[in-house]
């Protein structure tokens, strides 16, 4: 139960995820939209930073454009662990009040978010798009549904605070300014080392995969489960290659373990919009469209013509990958050498 | 002294069956056959290797309309020993907030645990909050998007997928681990589990006051958010042309068009 009005709750709270002494870019990105909703609600944007010995991204965070810094330093918050930095959490929010909270939707940024609201019973909008004020002041917190061909508009009417997790790379990361001044708030926290529930016993980082990046790239070419292992991602390489292309994958093909998580396309993956998607055995499954429908123009390989990811194709042919994309290939090259431009790698549109 | 593992899970509707009405630009809905959370499939999985190698008993808890029961039927047809449906009108619209507190009361009174196993999360609403809530509510360690576990001496370890790396994690049991989906091969469920299934006594259905939920915390009333709005998003019209392999030049074809388009720049 809510024990303050709603409007008494003031303020706009984006929390600040780090690493290795870096604030993380889905984290950036939300001081800017932070920052908009802030202005339109004419209140304040605070940047929350829980960690140990990260005075100094409480300045980059300022020059990104938070106003003030919520620096939440203890021993216990030295590596990140869920029950310690939601227990932190909970007692800022009650002490400070809050009227929205904003998280990234990264992984750890959703099982916190998700650990929180259950423990100061708030309403948190999971993976938004986008963000408005309602004429009534609250928060429309909206997500993409049903694959992406709906928009729910989420609004917590009577909690506080508003909560929501947003999608990496949908918002744009705010201009850096060296002379921008703000405060920072050092918060008091008394915690024990008992709260932290789960400890990093390991870490395997992922190796940097590709030169293009997936996100920049003004070509995809994409692999699903069609391509039956991991080796086939070859050929899709090289005809990524041929056209100045980044390659991705469906969640199956990435959850197969055959290419890494960080270039699955779709729902729980990346959201691009190239000039150009291939989607190549990949069947459709609504989750992969809303990664990749707002593409220019879709190009589908497949051997089964019912295959859903025919209905948003503008091109497809319906065959055998294994035969189709060597022959796109050896034509590609063959172009080539015909005396024709270089396919060159195209650069994205803004 | 075995195991006990508790796998929650969801029925939702088949997500490869779901298409769009192209004349609405809508999800076609009817006729949709429901299965369980592809995600909890894991989950169950997961569950039943851990049992098979370490011992004890492996229990499902689902929350929802007593159609849902089908879920828990196949959970059993799989090899879980005993399920609980938590099924009660004055739980219908529960956003997360109402559904984890639930959840946590339901698998407080099946008791006596040393994981909690559920999906990463649901792919019909997908928010992966209900697991997290969940420890909250229980204040136990959480682990999620884990592939691998392993359990030893009251310790629970377990690698979870990061976005930029592999991560293993150490907590005390109990603990709730949510699962990636695909890290493993769910079994199909057998004959012999199915008729177990229908036999009586395996699933049992509680209501809201049998596991001591709070009424007052329940339900769409007790939900914090609200969907206000659903906005139809209108996407480009696709050219659907859609060639065979089998007729010559296909290649050739495709890609004189992609030149035409101006996405290939080539000569």
């Amino acid at each position: 139960m809510v024990e303050l009005k709603p409007d008494q709750y003031r303020g706009i709270w984006v929390y600040l995820e780090h690493r290795n002494g870096a604030i993380f870019k889905g984290s950036i990105q939300l001081i800017g939209e932070g920052g908009r909703i802030a202005k339109e609600l004419g209140t304040e944007l605070s940047g929350v930073l829980l960690g140990h010995g990260i005075r100094d991204l409480a300045q980059e965070a300022i020059e990104y454009g938070v106003e003030t810094v919520i620096l939440g330093e203890h021993d216990v918050l030295k590596e990140y662990s869920p029950n310690a930095y939601c227990l932190a959490l909970a007692k800022l929010v009650k002490r400070r009040k809050p009227e929205v909270v904003l998280f990234s939707a990264s992984k750890n940024g959703r099982a916190l978010a998700g650990r929180l609201h259950a423990e100061i019973e708030t309403g948190l909008a999971a993976d938004c798009t986008a963000f408005e004020v309602t004429d009534e002041g609250l928060l429309a917190m909206i997500r993409p549904a049903f694959g992406g061909r709906s928009l729910a508009h989420i609004l917590c009417k009577e909690h506080r605070p508003q909560m929501a997790s947003a999608r990496p790379n949908v918002f744009a990361i705010p201009a850096r300014d060296p002379s921008r001044r703000g405060r920072v708030s050092r918060a008091r926290l008394r915690l024990s080392p008992s709260d932290i529930d789960t400890e990093i016993v390991a870490f395997e980082e992922f190796p940097d995969v590709q030169e293009v990046k997936l996100e920049d790239s003004a070509i995809v070419v994409a692999g699903g489960y069609g391509m039956r292992g991991p080796e086939n991602f070859r050929i899709l390489r090289d005809l990524a290659r041929e056209l100045g292309g980044a390659v991705a994958a469906s969640r199956k093909a990435a959850d197969s373990g055959w290419v890494p998580k960080e270039i699955q396309v779709g729902q729980t993956g990346k959201t691009v919009r190239p000039r150009l998607y291939f989607a190549v055995g990949i069947s459709g499954a609504v989750q992969h469209l809303a990664g990749m429908q707002e593409s220019d123009v879709i190009v589908a390989v497949n051997k089964d013509p019912r295959a859903p990811i025919f209905e948003i194709a503008d091109y497809g042919i319906v065959g055998d990958l294994f035969q189709i994309v060597p022959k796109m290939i050896e034509e590609l090259r063959a172009m080539k050498h015909d005396g024709g431009e270089a396919p060159s790698p195209a650069t994205i549109r803004t | 002294m075995g195991l006990k593992i508790i796998v929650c899970i969801k029925q939702v509707p088949k997500a490869q069956e779901l298409r769009i009405d192209p004349k609405t630009n809508t999800l076609k809905r009817a006729g949709v056959e429901s299965v369980i959370n592809p995600p909890d499939r894991n989950a169950l999985e997961m569950a039943l290797r851990l049992v098979e190698r370490h011992g004890g008993k492996t229990v499902v808890v689902s929350m929802g309309p007593p159609f849902f029961d089908a879920s828990l039927h196949e959970a059993i047809g799989m090899g879980i020993d005993e399920g609980f449906l938590l099924t009660d009108r004055a739980l219908g619209g529960s956003d997360t907030v109402p559904t984890a507190y639930a959840l946590s009361k339901t698998v407080e009174k099946v008791g006596d645990y040393d994981l909690i196993l559920c999906g990463e999360e649901t792919t019909d609403s997908s928010t992966g909050h209900v697991g997290p809530g969940m420890a909250g509510h229980l204040r136990i360690p959480q682990i999620t998007y884990v592939s691998k576990v392993g359990l030893k001496d009251g310790w629970v370890e377990a690698t979870r997928t990061l976005e930029y790396g592999l991560e293993t994690r150490r907590g005390r049991t109990p603990a709730l681990l949510t699962v990636n989906f695909g890290c493993n091969t769910p079994r199909e469920p057998t004959l012999l589990g199915k008729i177990r299934a229908k036999r009586g006594g395996v699933i049992k259905i509680w209501n809201a006051a049998d596991v001591g939920a709070d009424y007052s915390k329940i339900g769409l009333r007790n939900s914090p958010t609200v969907v206000s709005k659903m906005e139809t998003v209108v996407l480009p019209e696709r050219k659907g042309i859609i060639l065979d392999n089998g007729q010559r030049d296909a290649v050739s074809k495709l890609l004189g068009m992609l030149a035409d388009e101006g996405v290939l720049r080539v000569g």
